[in-house]
């Protein structure tokens, strides 16, 4: 071993009491760290999979129409146009049969399922309620939004006149799988009234989209909402959460479509979310701060007790940079040692805290709370490099140890 | 007489830099130590001994003068130059041994060439406590130096400062905190190192009973030589 690694082992050896207490310092700080991060990520990840479980990561609709004044001004003339807001009537995308292909294509883009959406009414005997068709073909849909998966009866199948139905409508319209009921629209001139068989019942997870929900097939919505071949709004799923934004407003300049994402959606979230981050982060850096204090802190007096033998050293041939480098060892070491406690503890932290803190239910509070083994990583490296960082100063003050005033002490 | 091994001329040496706090300990010394030679320096307390020593050892740098070690003339050399000379030209022996007490016996001996050539081999080693066992150590080897006795430790520090085989060893006080059996063993041991492997040595000593085993001492009163005669007495006394 070079003499820096042996002395500097040697030191930490023979302190073995400060050696404990900053190993355990620095451990408890990165413990502190990754657990944070670990539960700060599994709570934002089954936020952000609850929300989006019933929603597509980015919608394509057709272009807003706008009202025009009828007349531009011409010049040195003036004119006050008093334009009305349009009423969007319910329209197909543009072209979208030969959209969609291309999107299939698209790198990033995991799922594409069009879609015919409108309002209508479900009738059954006297009663009716307000609801929302959405047509999709279920092969597809089921890529953007799980439906199969969270069907509480019956299945997710949808023939000409099957429909699957939110599991409050079924309630408010004493529905269960197998039964009929009757759907009024108003898009055609004339109203149109189908009826359906329920084929499944399903739980959306919130209660709105279970009392309106109502999917059919692809082909029967057309009708019903008189856009015959039409679709009118397409839904994607993602690779890269995050980049949907991005991906979206390039989609956007595309297609010359409304392209909106989960991101502008759920905007709320998404704030939430990144104040969550930064809150996060801030007391990442103060801990780590608090560390990097320690662990200098510590060295600082181990220059002061080894002032004799660094002189000692000095005598002997050692160079103030290999001085400097045994101090510089020794914080890395530490912290070394310090992050792998630290990454053990938080281990268990994390797994004690998966099997105590639970649901009412007993069922975990979290799907998923795991450190990557990247942060782990992460951890480990910031340690070092924080460890080295902390010891520069003190290092420099014991590379600076006069050897002939060191030695007479 | 071959070429001196250490050749002081017109050394100075101050302490504090602004010019009404300036105290000069060294007036302008003149001294040349041959190789093989076995010095002893004596002087009253306060006369700049530990100084001068401290100098030749290249542990401080001189105010003014010239200082030629082996040949080179130091004032011209980098720091680092200076650490790589120092490691492999003097051995330091100290008055309170100045063992590392985080190594054992061995480990401390092996310490100048683990600076000087890196990581220990086991020729290395072998050699350590070869060294170990001709200062009456043998058994002793694997022990951490606060479980040696005075005299045991200080043979341990001769023992290191020999390691890598240096022209020059400088002995501050070595014996001065021993009793007087430890001490004469000590200097017998010094002197035997010097008759057999020719090392020089420069050994600053209160002990007037020492100094007249030397072969040549030199006396410094408040800063300056005062006496530079060689003992012919000496002869023999190994």
């Amino acid at each position: 071993m070079p003499f820096e690694w042996v002395v500097a082992l040697r030191f930490l050896r023979e302190g073995r009491l400060q050696t404990a207490l900053i190993v355990g310092g620095a451990g408890a700080g990165v413990a502190v760290v990754l657990f944070i991060t670990a539960l700060v990520n599994g709570l934002q990840a089954n936020t952000i999979k609850r929300v989006l479980g019933t929603q597509a990561h980015i919608v394509i609709r057709p272009i807003e129409e706008v009202a025009r004044p009828q007349r531009e001004a011409a010049a040195g003339e003036v004119v006050m146009p008093r334009v009305e807001a349009r009423a969007q009537r319910l329209r197909s995308i543009d072209q979208w049969q030969a959209l969609e292909p291309v999107l299939d294509a698209m790198p990033g883009v995991t799922a594409v399922s069009p879609m015919v959406s409108g309002p209508a009414f479900a009738l059954r005997g006297d009663a009716s309620k307000s609801i929302a068709i959405f047509g999709v073909d279920p092969a597809r849909y089921d890529r953007i939004v799980a439906v199969g998966e969270k069907l509480v009866g019956g299945a997710f199948r949808l023939g000409p006149d099957d429909a699957v139905i939110g599991k409050e409508l079924a309630k408010d319209l004493g529905l269960s799988v197998g039964d009929r009921f009757r759907v009024l629209t108003a898009e055609a001139a004339a109203p149109v009234t189908q009826s359906f068989f329920v084929s499944g019942i399903v739980d959306l997870g919130v209660r709105d989209l279970n009392r309106r929900t109502v999917y059919v097939a692809f082909r029967t919505a057309q009708t019903l909402l008189a856009l015959p071949g039409g679709a009118s709004q397409i839904d994607l799923k993602v690779d890269d959460l995050f980049g949907a934004e991005v991906l979206a407003r390039r989609l956007e300049t595309q297609t010359g479509l409304t392209v909106e994402s989960w991101m502008r959606t759920n905007e709320q979230l998404l704030a939430a979310i990144n104040a969550q981050n930064i809150s996060t982060g801030t007391i990442r850096t103060f801990v780590a701060l608090i560390v990097a204090v320690g662990i200098a802190s510590v060295l600082v007096v181990w220059v002061v007790q080894k002032r004799r033998e660094i002189g000692i050293l000095r005598a002997m041939g050692a160079s103030r940079g290999s001085v400097q480098r045994v101090f510089l060892l020794q914080g890395a070491m530490v912290a070394v040692a310090g992050s792998l406690l630290g990454s053990a503890l938080a281990t268990g932290m994390i797994a004690a805290f998966t099997k105590i803190v639970r649901n009412a239910d007993g069922t975990p509070l979290f799907d998923v709370i795991a450190v990557p083994a990247w942060l782990y990583a992460a951890a480990i490296g910031g340690a070092i490099a924080g460890g080295i960082v902390a010891a520069a100063l003190p290092a420099r003050a014991a590379a600076r140890l006069d050897p002939a005033q060191a030695i007479r002490m | 007489m071959s070429a001196p091994l250490v050749q002081l001329s017109g050394i100075r040496k101050s302490y504090g830099s602004a010019t009404d706090l300036e105290v000069e300990v060294l007036h302008g010394i003149d001294l040349a130590l041959a190789p093989g030679e076995f010095t002893a320096l004596i002087g009253p307390s306060g006369s700049g001994k530990s100084t001068l020593l401290n100098l030749i050892g290249l542990l401080e740098p001189p105010s003014g003068g010239s200082y030629v070690l082996g040949g080179r003339e130091t004032a011209k050399l980098s720091e680092d130059d200076v650490t790589a000379l120092r490691a492999t030209q003097i051995g330091f022996v100290f008055q309170f041994h100045h063992l590392l007490p985080a190594f054992t016996a061995t480990e401390n001996v092996l310490m100048p060439g683990l600076i000087a050539r890196g990581p220990v081999t086991r020729e290395r080693r072998e050699a350590a406590r070869e060294l170990l066992s001709d200062v009456g150590l043998a058994d002793r080897l694997d022990y951490l130096p606060r479980k040696l006795s005075g005299g045991q430790q200080q043979r341990v520090a001769i023992a290191r400062a020999l390691s890598l085989a240096p022209p020059l060893v400088l002995a501050d006080e070595p014996t001065g905190n021993l009793d007087t059996h430890s001490a004469d063993e000590i200097f017998a041991l010094m002197r035997r190192f010097n008759a057999v492997s020719g090392t020089a040595f420069l050994i600053v000593t209160h002990d007037p009973r020492l100094a007249r085993r030397c072969d040549r001492i030199v006396e410094l009163v408040d800063g300056g030589v005062a006496g530079d005669r060689p003992n012919l007495a000496s002869k023999g006394d190994a």
